[in-house]
C-alpha cells in the first residue's frame, strides 16, 4: 500500500470535497441495469454466486440457540438434493449467540458475523460498544457488523463517527468490520456518499446499507452511491473495500440486479463473498426455487425447501 | 483526489448470455412498392433497391426507387386528398391521427425489432424510446387538430397544402412521426422519403395508415435516394419542405428553394458542447456524457460530441468515463443487453473511420474500450478523442459516430467561448450543482436546446431546431405547428 494511502486511512477527510450525488441521475442509471436481461447460462451462474455471498442472518429478540443451531445448519446444507450448491458466506447473529453459532459450525469454512456497538440504533456510550465488540470476537466472530451514531452524523460530528468507527477497528482485532450507514435514517444520497467515505477513510473492510430494522432498508440507489465511493476511494488508495446490502432483498431477480450494478460498477475483483455480500434471511429459498427452476423447468413448492 | 492510477478490470468473469430479441412474430416483406394514394403501387420505371441488415450484411428487402414520374404521381394524389382532408371537420381529422398513435403503440414491438435490423440501433433504444416517441408525436399533435384556434389565439390557421418530407437513417420511424404527425393535424398533406437505408419501418408505417383508414392521399411514401429527395424539393406542386438530415444537403435544398414560394423548414448537424464544471454530480455527468455521445451510435444530430470539462476534474472524469466504457457492449442489436447497435451503413462507417485518423495526424490522442466486436457488419467501438484543439477538424465537423473529442476549460468564460465557436447550434448541455450557473449557461449558450444535469432528452410538447448551420425552424410542440400553418389575421 502506498504511504499516502496508511496516511489517508488515519486522517478524517474533508467531506465537502466529495462529490454531490444527482438523485435524478442515480435513479436513470438504476433503471438501465435493472434492464440488463440475464438469461440462461449467465442466470445460473449469478444465482450461484448469490447464495455464496448471502449472510444467512437472524436478529431478534426472540432468537433462541435453537433457532441459531438450525440456521446454521441451513447454511451447511443448502438444499442438498441439489448437488453443486455453494455454501453461504456467513451467518449473522446477535453477540450472545456467536458461541453458538461458533460451536454448530464448527470445521466449516463459513464466517460468523455478530452485530456489535448497540444494534441497531447504536445508542451506547462508547465503552459498552467497545466491550460488546471484544465480546464478540472473543466469542468467535470473525466479522464484526457495527453501525455508526447516526445521531452524531446528522448532526455534523464527523470526528466523533470517524473516531468511534476506527476504535470499533482496533477492538477488532483481526476480525473484519462492516460498518452499517443505516441509510433510511441520513435522508439523502449526499449524505449516504460522505457517510461511505468517512467510514472507509476511518478503516472499514466493509460499508453496509441498513440494519434491517428501519425502512427503507437496503436500495439499488444508495447502494450504488456507495459502490461509486467505494471505487473513488480504491482509485485514490488502492485499497478494496466491501459492500453488503442488507435488508429488502428477498427476491432473486432484484438480487440478479444488484450483481449486474456491481458488475458494471466495480468490475470482476468485487464479484467474489470476499467483496461483496448480500444481508438477508429470506433471498436464499427463492434463489433455491429458481435454480430448481432452471435445472427443471418447473416452480416447486415453497413447502420443499426448509424455512430456518 | 489524488492522480489516477488503480484501474479497475472489466473484460473476464460472469458475462451475459445472449438474450435476443425474438423476431418469429415481425413480417417483413420480401418486396415494398411505394405507397401513392393509399394503395402499394409499383415504380413507373419499375426500379428497386434493396436495404441491408448493417449487423449482418444481408439483404431484408427490396424496396422501391421512385423516380421523378413517381413524385409526380405521389403529389399528384396528395393534392387531390387535400381538398377535402384539409376540409374535414377539424375533430375528425384528430381521430384519424389519435388512431395512427394507437396502432404505433399496439404494433409496437415490430416496429422496434424492424427498427433495429434495419437500421442498426439496439433493441432497448428502439424498444424504449424510438417507438413509444413516435407514437408520443402522434398523440400530442392528434390533441392539437381540433384546438389550433386556441394555439394562436386571434389568428386563423390554415393548412399550406402538400408538404415534401425528407427524413434522415437515424431515427427512422421517429423522424416519420416528427414530419407527418404536425403535417396532418394542421390539414396538410404530405409525400414522405424515408432514408436509403432505413425505408423498412416507413412502410410499416404505410400499413398502419392503410389499416387506419386515412383517406387515400394524405400520407404517400415514395422510398428512394438522394434524386428522390430533389425530385420533391423541386416539385411545383410541393407547398412545403422539411428536411432532416446533413449541413451539405440542406444547403443544396435551401438554394434550390430561393425565389420559390415554398414554406421550408431544415434540421442539419450539431456539434454540442457538454459542459462539465467542477461542482457537479460527477458520477451522473459522467452518465450523461455516455448517453450524450454512444446513444444511437452517436448517430444524433444533437449529440453531445465535444465534452468541456473542468480542468480541476478532467483525470478524474475522463478516468471514470474510460472504465464506464468497458462495460458497454457493442454487438448485435436484437440482443437486449447490447449498448451499442452496428453503424448503419458501409458508407457511415468510412467517414467515421475516416475521422479517425483524422484526429490521430491531428497529435489527438486515441481511446477505444477493448470490447469485442462481430466479425460481419459495420462496427466501431466506443472512442474518446484527447489532446484536441479549437482547430481541429475532430472538434469542429460533424463525425455521426461513437467519437467524443474532449476538452478542459479552467473559467466560465472560456467554457462559454468554447461552447459557442461552432458554426453549429442545435444542442448543449451543463452540469452543475448551481442553478445559477445553470441560467447562465442556458442564456448564452447559442443552441435550440440546452440540457441541464441530463442529455437527449425528448417531448413532444418541447420544440426542436437549430442557429446558424444547424438548420431553420422548429419542430415539436407549440412551435412544430407553425411550420404546417399560414397564420391570418
Amino acid at each position: 500500500m502506498a504511504v499516502s494511502a496508511v496516511n489517508a486511512m488515519h486522517r478524517l477527510p474533508d467531506l465537502s470535497r466529495v462529490p454531490v450525488v444527482d438523485e435524478v441521475g442515480v435513479n436513470e442509471r438504476v433503471a438501465r441495469f435493472q434492464t440488463r436481461s440475464i438469461k440462461s447460462a449467465s442466470k445460473i451462474e449469478a444465482l450461484k454466486l448469490i447464495l455464496s455471498m448471502i449472510d444467512l442472518t437472524t436478529l431478534e429478540g426472540q432468537d433462541t440457540p435453537g433457532k441459531v443451531r438450525q440456521l446454521c445448519q441451513k447454511a451447511i446444507h443448502l438444499h442438498d438434493s441439489m448437488p453443486g450448491l455453494p455454501h453461504v458466506a456467513a451467518v449473522c447473529v446477535y453477540p450472545t449467540m456467536v458461541g453458538i453459532a461458533r460451536e454448530a459450525l464448527q470445521g466449516r469454512d463459513i464466517n460468523i458475523a455478530s452485530v456489535a456497538t448497540g444494534f441497531p440504533s447504536g445508542q451506547a456510550p462508547l465503552s459498552v460498544k467497545l466491550e460488546e465488540t471484544r465480546l464478540a470476537v472473543e466469542s468467535g466472530a470473525n466479522e464484526i457488523d457495527m453501525v455508526i451514531s447516526r445521531g452524531a452524523f446528522l448532526a455534523g460530528n464527523y470526528q466523533l463517527v470517524f473516531d468511534e468507527i476506527m476504535a470499533i477497528k482496533e477492538a477488532c482485532g483481526d476480525a473484519h468490520l462492516k460498518v452499517i450507514l443505516e441509510t433510511g435514517e441520513l435522508g439523502t444520497l449526499d449524505r449516504v456518499r460522505r457517510a461511505s467515505v468517512l467510514a472507509m477513510h476511518a478503516g472499514a473492510d466493509f460499508i453496509k446499507t441498513s440494519t434491517g430494522k428501519i425502512q427503507p432498508a437496503a436500495t439499488m440507489q444508495v447502494t450504488l452511491v456507495m459502490l461509486q465511493a467505494i471505487r473513488d476511494y480504491f482509485y485514490e488508495t488502492g485499497r478494496m473495500v466491501g459492500m453488503k446490502p442488507a435488508g429488502g432483498i428477498s427476491q432473486s431477480k432484484l438480487a440478479v440486479h444488484y450483481l449486474v450494478m456491481l458488475r458494471e460498477t466495480l468490475g470482476n475483483a468485487w464479484m467474489t463473498p470476499e467483496w461483496f455480500r448480500f444481508g438477508a434471511s429470506s433471498l436464499a429459498n427463492d434463489v433455491l426455487m429458481q435454480l430448481q427452476k432452471q435445472a427443471t423447468g418447473v416452480y416447486q413448492s415453497a413447502d420443499y425447501f426448509s424455512k430456518d | 483526489m489524488a492522480i489516477p492510477e488503480n484501474k479497475l478490470a472489466f473484460g473476464d468473469g460472469w458475462q451475459y448470455s445472449p438474450a435476443p430479441e425474438s423476431i418469429d412474430h415481425i413480417k417483413v416483406r420480401k418486396k415494398y412498392d411505394l405507397f401513392i394514394g393509399g394503395d402499394f403501387v409499383a415504380p413507373v420505371k419499375g426500379r428497386y433497391f434493396e436495404t441491408i441488415n448493417p449487423a449482418t450484411e444481408e439483404r431484408l428487402s427490396r424496396v422501391g426507387l421512385g423516380t421523378e414520374l413517381d413524385v409526380d404521381k405521389a403529389v399528384a394524389a396528395a393534392r387531390k386528398a387535400y381538398s377535402s382532408w384539409s376540409r374535414m371537420k377539424a375533430a375528425e381529422r384528430g381521430k384519424y391521427v389519435y388512431r395512427i398513435a394507437r396502432i404505433l403503440q399496439e404494433r409496437a414491438r415490430e416496429f422496434a425489432a424492424i427498427e433495429s435490423l434495419d437500421g442498426g440501433k439496439p433493441i432497448r433504444e428502439s424498444r424504449d424510446v424510438d417507438i413509444p416517441l413516435a407514437a408520443a408525436h402522434f398523440f400530442y399533435y392528434a390533441g392539437w387538430a381540433d384546438k389550433l384556434d386556441y394555439a394562436f389565439p386571434g389568428r386563423t390557421a390554415r393548412p399550406l397544402g402538400v408538404a415534401g418530407q425528407i427524413i434522415p437513417w437515424n431515427f427512422p420511424l421517429l423522424m416519420a412521426a416528427w414530419k407527418i404527425a404536425p403535417a396532418l393535424a394542421c390539414g396538410n398533406t404530405v409525400v414522405l422519403k424515408p432514408a436509403e437505408t432505413t425505408p423498412l419501418t416507413a412502410m410499416k408505417l404505410a400499413e398502419v395508415v392503410a389499416d387506419a383508414g386515412l383517406p387515400p392521399g394524405v400520407v404517400n411514401i415514395v422510398t428512394g435516394a438522394g434524386d428522390t429527395g430533389a425530385a420533391i424539393v423541386n416539385h411545383p406542386g410541393v407547398d412545403k419542405i422539411a428536411f432532416t438530415g446533413s449541413t451539405a444537403v440542406g444547403r443544396i435544398i435551401q438554394k434550390a428553394l430561393a425565389g420559390t414560394n415554398k414554406r421550408y423548414t431544415l434540421e442539419l448537424g450539431g456539434k454540442a458542447a457538454n459542459i462539465i464544471f467542477a461542482d457537479a454530480a460527477i458520477d451522473q455527468a459522467v452518465e450523461g456524457i455516455v448517453n450524450g455521445i454512444f446513444f444511437n451510435q452517436g448517430h444524433v444530430c444533437c449529440a453531445g460530441s465535444r465534452l468541456l470539462v473542468q480542468e480541476s476534474v478532467a483525470d478524474q472524469v475522463i478516468q471514470k468515463l474510460k472504465d464506464r466504457m468497458d462495460t458497454l457492449i457493442v454487438g448485435d442489436p436484437l440482443d437486449k443487453n447490447t449498448d451499442i447497435g452496428a453503424i448503419n451503413s458501409a458508407a457511415q462507417l468510412e467517414t467515421i473511420e475516416s475521422y479517425l485518423a483524422i484526429g490521430e495526424e491531428e497529435g489527438a490522442e486515441l481511446y477505444q474500450s477493448a470490447c469485442p466486436v462481430p466479425d460481419r457488419g459495420y462496427w466501431c467501438r466506443p472512442t474518446l478523442f484527447t489532446g484536441v484543439s479549437q482547430s481541429n477538424r475532430v472538434v469542429q465537423e460533424e463525425i455521426f459516430g461513437p467519437v467524443l473529442a474532449i476538452q478542459t476549460f479552467r473559467t466560465f468564460s472560456e467554457a462559454l467561448s468554447k461552447a459557442n465557436n461552432t458554426r453549429y447550434g442545435l444542442s448543449g448541455g451543463v452540469w452543475t450543482d448551481k442553478g445559477a450557473k445553470i441560467f447562465k449557461i442556458t442564456q448564452n449558450v447559442r443552441a435550440g436546446v440546452v440540457w441541464a444535469n441530463t442529455f437527449n432528452k425528448f417531448d413532444p410538447t418541447s420544440p426542436f431546431g437549430g442557429y446558424k448551420e444547424s438548420g431553420v425552424g422548429r419542430e415539436g410542440g407549440l412551435h412544430g405547428l407553425d411550420a404546417y400553418l399560414k397564420l391570418e389575421a
